[in-house]
């Protein structure tokens, strides 16, 4: 298979404190691949740096567009990471409170000039989510947390991505949405886009995940399917409470 | 009747009533009431431009009197003939390659404001680099080095003796025109995409990064634009005046903008023009407090300055019971003024 992302022996500062000591990693074109680990682990961070959003990182991260190019990513800007196929739907949703449902679309759209097939993106958003069509007028700010975070997912899709990173999608959000949210991940999945995800809800992440890495204190501390983090004891011990 | 006639009725009444005062007002109002009718206008280009860059994208901008004097000098510079520059220059004489230089006064304008917006994108590069209050001293700080180098550059500028003459091209037409043209391009910028873009580098930066926007090249465009705004609007200013110095871009130009700003309401652009009212009326009518006055048998000599610690009494009490402003956010529109308040209520101008 087709390696889209390869991250290796990725390291990060934050002034003093070493947050990413050596992380690798890599990504099959067409996998969901899922990062989990406790508070602090460095799972946020790994993602950031992807998306172009940490500066003065080590390590190489190397990216293989649709196209077949390989890219060397390191210490570019995040709007070329966008026009490049890789979207970041961000910890915490950070929808914009002020503008509607179909405004925070359109940003999301802002990296593209094809006006016709950004308005069936749009509408291939509004089949996904239907929610947010009912909802399209309305300000971002008064939507539910669910509807937040599925506007933060469509959000990301309207640039077009070829790899889909998502950074905590379950957060603040009640169990039977977090059900519904993963549902929908799988769904995107599905229809070819590769995905990364990052999240705390171990379970739900690993029971769709076709790969998985765990990150302690800044380092990949166990890597294998989903399948097999969901049996491995030291994980179903440490994240899964059982 | 509906919504839509009745607003297009009221917005016809509204802009022929207004055309008609145009009109009606240089026939039977004195030339002091028409300057200030004037620097209503001014003070709202300059209003809306500092809001471009303050309130809707969120860069707390100092030095919007730095660029008003670029734009005045530009302009002045052009209009004046070469016979009076040949006579004004009497510490050192001018640059003889500007002697000649003459543009008609609309021509003028633009490059005034042009000139505003190149410096502005030079101090742009390296200082929107900083945020928040740092961004304002920074800003503040080039606003000054600007207002000094014109100072010193005699040969240019006529230095602090200022430059006299200029002719009064600025009439409530001109003043108006120039109003219309910058609120209608800044209502068409706020209403496309690109005014939802500087919305979203203004409340989430890193949301706007993730969707692929250059926020820094954004920041400086706005700021640009706003630069240009400060340039048209000093460059009326010198016209209307018909006299400039470098003592006319101090700091306090600066701060009466961003009071009509802040009174109007940060983000709203009908607000800034309310406050531009506001303000400058209460500026020239707080004058009489400044004179003598006999209240019963009391006598009270004119005390200067006491105009000055009135409105800032005004402010503070604005600031306490409403610190978002006239408008706070929101736009006027017809709507909202009969009270059916759909969705202008929440306007998405909100910070």
């Amino acid at each position: 298979m087709q390696i889209v992302l390869d991250v290796q022996n990725l390291n990060i500062w934050y002034g003093g404190i070493h947050a990413v000591k050596g992380v690798s990693l890599s990504i099959e074109k067409g996998d969901i691949v899922t990062l989990i680990g406790a508070n602090g682990a460095g799972k946020s961070s790994t993602i950031r740096a992807i998306a172009g959003l940490v500066k003065g990182y080590r390590g190489t991260i190397q990216y293989t567009d649709a196209g077949g190019t390989q890219v060397q990513l390191n210490n570019r800007p995040p709007e070329d990471m966008v026009r490049m196929g890789i979207a970041l739907s961000p910890e915490g949703r950070r929808i914009l409170p002020h503008l509607t449902v179909e405004e925070n679309l359109r940003l999301g759209a802002y990296s593209r000039k094809d006006k016709a097939e950004t308005a069936s993106d749009m509408e291939y958003v509004y089949n996904l989510f239907p929610r947010l069509r009912e909802r399209r007028g309305q300000k971002g700010g008064t939507l539910s947390g669910g509807e937040q975070q599925m506007l933060a997912v469509g959000r990301a899709l309207m640039s077009r991505p070829d790899l889909l990173m998502l950074d905590e999608p379950s957060l603040g959000l009640a169990p039977k949405l977090v059900g519904e949210v993963f549902g929908i991940i799988r769904e995107i999945n599905r229809q070819g886009k590769t995905i990364l995800l990052v999240e705390q809800n171990a379970l739900a992440a690993l029971s769709i995940a076709n790969k998985a890495y765990v990150l302690e204190v800044g380092a990949t501390a166990v890597s294998g399917t989903g399948e097999e983090l969901l049996q491995d004891p030291r994980v179903r011990d440490a994240y899964l409470g059982a | 009747m509906s919504n839509g006639t009745r607003n297009a009725i009221l917005n016809f009444l509204a802009v022929g009533g207004f055309v008609y005062f145009l009109w009606w007002a240089p026939e039977n109002l004195d030339g002091y009431k028409l300057r200030i009718i004037n620097l209503i206008a001014i003070n709202a280009i300059l209003g809306l431009s500092l809001n471009l860059v303050y309130g809707m994208t969120g860069m707390f901008s100092l030095g919007h009197a730095g660029f008003m004097a670029i734009g005045a000098y530009v302009s002045a510079l052009l209009v004046l003939t070469p016979g009076q520059k040949a006579t004004m220059w009497i510490l050192e004489p001018m640059v003889p390659w500007l002697l000649n230089l003459h543009a008609p006064f609309l021509i003028s304008l633009v490059l005034g404001g042009a000139a505003a917006a190149f410096v502005g994108c030079l101090i742009a590069l390296p200082v929107l680099r900083l945020g928040g209050d740092y961004l304002g001293i920074a800003t503040l700080g080039f606003a000054e080095v600007i207002r000094i180098l014109i100072a010193n550059l005699i040969p240019i500028t006529n230095g602090s003796l200022g430059l006299k003459g200029i002719p009064a091209h600025t009439d409530l037409w001109m003043s108006y025109g120039c109003l219309g043209a910058v609120l209608f391009f800044m209502v068409r910028l706020m209403n496309s995409n690109f005014g939802n873009v500087l919305r979203a580098v203004r409340d989430d930066e890193v949301a706007a990064k993730t969707m692929g926007i250059d926020t820094f090249k954004i920041r400086v465009l706005a700021f640009t634009i706003g630069c240009f705004g400060g340039g048209l609007g000093g460059a009326l200013l010198g016209n209307l005046l018909t006299t400039i110095d470098p003592r006319m871009f101090m700091f306090i130009q600066t701060f009466n903008i961003l009071m009509i700003v802040v009174v109007g309401g940060l983000g709203s652009m009908t607000g800034t023009i309310m406050g531009s009212v506001f303000v400058t009326t209460m500026l020239e009518w707080l004058r009489i407090t400044e004179s003598p006055m006999t209240i019963g048998s009391l006598r009270i000599p004119g005390i200067p300055g006491m105009r000055m610690l009135i409105f800032s009494l005004l402010l503070i009490a604005v600031i306490i019971f409403r610190s978002q402003g006239i408008m706070g956010t929101r736009e006027f529109s017809w709507n909202w003024f009969f009270g059916d308040w759909g969705d202008g209520r929440k306007a998405k101008g909100a910070r």
